[in-house]
């Protein structure tokens, strides 16, 4: 793919950015402008051009027993050297969202709306054809488990060489010579003898490593990483945590992590973005999301972290399960496990769905809750908990 | 690798030994007389019922007769036949009860016959089914993955010797499209070698091959289900790629197995198609000999059949290594 340089991009998104349609003269029937651009995804919480943009996706598998809505209206947005942290339970769609973003899913059995832009470029909707040379060039993902998602009969430098050669028309040697790069710059010892080997033959981490490196061949602009330490242990996790940012840093991508783990998030996340049944629930930097979380969802997550110093209390889950993509609960899809929706007054928690707001009416930190002191109730009675 | 072989060498006698008692054992629990049979079931003086008795052997200690015949497969043996000297190389198989021709030869007769029948029915029957099978698994879910399933499924539950007597009858004798089974051997003419097996290779192959659409779509729908496969495709490799490439390497895996087995067992006994398609083959021989109590002859059938078990047994193995490098034969 031909990404445009960054000035072209700049011009393409300003130009979606002006095809808004302005907001409506009365305010109290639709959301300010700067609102809307915030829920579209235009902009993100740090204010930088974005290079990946998700306005309004929708994902959606039709089967027997029903429509599974796995996303529903979700927007964000990363810009290049910026890493996004979406976060939630399984089956909250972050990975399903992101595997939209790649193209991945079976398109005759699945149902995608909204818009993924990536460097201006649309992808929803183009050609198979198309997308396949900006899948595994411009965007890359990392997946969850190394074991399984590495292919057991082929070896290592095999795979990694097949990712570059698929995107650059080269001889194998320069493809290998390429591969020998990324295994170094991974931090694989002895790349050479490792190149020739089979994926059961390497440990985890080098696994994971690998994985790692088969994704960055092509220097991507987008590295979609999805739980990309779930399977490893604690001491690896790090490792494997360190190399993302150093190499982040060195080739200055933009990163989108999947992760169910807070730890992971604090460590590595510029933005968060926490997601509920398929929907965005609070969207802002790590820094306003982990400090001052303003949805009980969030906080649930927090409360849930266990701490070295209460090592004797039991854990603290979120009480109940998440709700069936088949039959989404109406009004607030989190109604159903939240300590917290007695003190709205009304039925409103269970009738109305809340809009992705504001938190302190106008800053880039959004939040989908109806409740009114959200501030007073963290500090007072979430905050203590936390430890 | 070497060690392996030497293995795998020692278990195959083992078992082409075991195959050859259990064989020889069930020949004399049976109520057999081959003598009887020869000298004719009545009038037969029993003079000569002795002399044919002891002619082939049979007066022996049963034990002897089959230490005899290790010998004779071993080092050769010397037959005496009223006053006759016949010397039997090794490995000696005997003479047949019936005929009296060395079995050896007759085997040698008869093998190429069946492994050339089997061998194009086996390439047949892989490729089109497996090539089916990925199709299918590729499009799952879809009409015309259903029709196929169904259709596979309908040909594979008649009996094979009704379809394959129902095609030899339609297209080479009431409709001659096709031409009719015949065996020349392929040092003779190779073009009559071909026309005589084409019928019997398509018709051996392509029935046999709707069970390779299902094995291979059922293990392809597995593994393009796999991580590996949805990493394939993030790299922005082609649909084409991703499934013949990456998924058909790790779902042929299952197939290969059910495949040696298969050829072996075809190679032992293709006896209706043999029959149907008038093949002087293996099968033939096997249905020949058991009608006539031909000891020398059955045995000779088992030894070749079970050497053939054995071997696709190993080959399947030394295939199995060079797909999954996991798998190490040491």
């Amino acid at each position: 793919m031909t990404t445009p340089a960054p000035e072209d991009r700049k011009d393409t998104m300003a130009e979606s950015a002006a095809e808004q349609p302005a907001a409506p003269a009365d305010a109290k029937r639709g959301p300010s402008v700067a609102t809307r651009e915030r829920r579209s995804g235009l902009m993100n919480p740090s204010g930088e051009t974005p290079y990946l943009v998700v306005e309004d996706l929708t994902v959606k598998f039709p089967t027997a027993d029903g429509v599974v809505s796995a996303v529903n209206g979700l927007s964000y947005s990363v810009p290049l050297g910026r890493t996004l942290s979406i976060v939630g339970e399984s089956g909250s769609g972050k990975s399903v969202s992101s595997m939209a973003v790649m193209g991945l899913h079976d398109r005759k059995r699945t149902q995608i709306t909204g818009s993924i832009r990536l460097g201006g470029d649309e992808l929803v909707g183009m050609p198979e054809s198309d997308l396949m040379k900006v899948r595994g060039d411009a965007m890359a993902m990392v997946f969850q488990d190394p074991q399984s998602s590495l292919h057991p009969l082929y070896t290592v430098g095999n795979q990694i060489s097949e990712a570059y050669r698929v995107h650059h028309k080269v001889s194998k040697d320069v493809a290998k010579k390429r591969s020998l790069e990324m295994l170094d710059l991974v931090g694989i010892p002895n790349p050479i003898r490792r190149f020739k080997q089979y994926p059961h033959e390497f440990s985890g981490g080098m696994r994971q490593r690998a994985m790692i490196a088969m994704g960055l061949v092509n220097d991507p602009k987008l590295i979609i990483a999805d739980e990309p330490t779930t399977a490893l242990d604690v001491t690896v996790q790090a490792q494997i945590l360190d190399l993302l940012n150093n190499l982040q840093k060195e080739f200055g991508s933009a990163i989108v992590l999947i992760t169910h783990d807070l730890g992971v998030v604090a460590e590595m996340a510029d933005d968060v973005l926490v997601m509920y049944a398929g929907r965005c629930v609070e969207y802002g930097t790590a820094t306003d999301v982990l400090a001052n979380p303003r949805m009980p969802y969030t906080w649930g997550l927090l409360e849930s972290i266990p701490t070295v110093s209460a090592a004797s209390e039991k854990l603290r889950p979120i009480k109940g399960l998440p709700p069936s993509l088949l039959n989404l609960p109406s009004g607030c899809s989190f109604n159903p496990r939240c300590p917290y929706k007695d003190r709205v007054k009304g039925e409103r928690c269970t009738t109305e769905l809340p809009e992705l707001l504001p938190v302190d009416g106008a800053g880039a930190h959004t939040s989908r809750c109806h409740l009114h002191d959200k501030a007073s109730i963290y500090e007072a009675e979430v905050l203590p908990r936390l430890g | 690798m070497l060690y392996f072989l030497g293995r795998r060498i020692l278990s195959a006698l083992s078992v082409v030994l075991v195959t050859l008692v259990a064989t020889f054992a069930l020949f004399f629990i049976a109520p057999t007389d081959p003598a009887a049979a020869i000298c004719g079931e009545r009038n037969c003086p029993q003079q000569r019922y002795e002399e044919i008795k002891k002619g082939l052997g049979l007066d022996q200690p049963k034990v002897k007769q089959f230490a005899d015949y290790l010998e004779g497969l071993a080092v050769g043996r010397t037959y005496i036949n009223g006053g006759v000297e016949r010397e039997c190389k090794a490995p000696c198989l005997g003479y047949s009860f019936k005929n009296d021709r060395p079995v050896l030869e007759m085997l040698g007769n008869r093998v190429p016959v069946t492994v050339s029948l089997v061998a194009g029915a086996a390439i047949i029957m892989l490729t089109v089914g497996v090539t089916i099978g990925s199709m299918a698994a590729k499009r799952r879910g879809t009409a015309g993955d259903r029709v196929l399933v169904t259709s596979t499924l309908v040909i594979s539950s008649i009996p094979y010797y009704i379809v394959a007597l129902m095609i030899a009858l339609y297209l080479t004798i009431f409709y001659p499209i096709l031409p009719r089974g015949s065996w020349t051997p392929p040092t003779d003419n190779i073009g009559k070698w071909v026309a005589g097996l084409v019928t019997p290779w398509l018709v051996l192959g392509l029935v046999n091959m709707t069970q390779y659409v299902r094995y291979s779509r059922g293990s392809m729908v597995e593994t393009l289900n796999e991580d590996f496969i949805r990493t394939a495709r993030a790299k922005g490799l082609s649909d084409r790629v991703v499934t013949y490439k990456h998924a058909l390497r790790s779902g042929l895996i299952p197939v290969i197995t059910i495949f040696g087995l298969d050829v072996a067992g075809m190679l032992a006994g293709a006896i209706f198609t043999e029959r149907i398609f008038d093949l002087p083959g293996l099968g033939n021989l096997v249905l020949e000999s058991l009608v006539n109590f031909d000891l020398p002859v059955i045995m000779g059938t088992v030894l070749v059949s079970s050497i053939f078990l054995v071997t696709a047994n190993v080959i399947v193995d030394i295939v199995y290594s060079l797909i999954d490098p996991r798998v190490r034969l040491s």
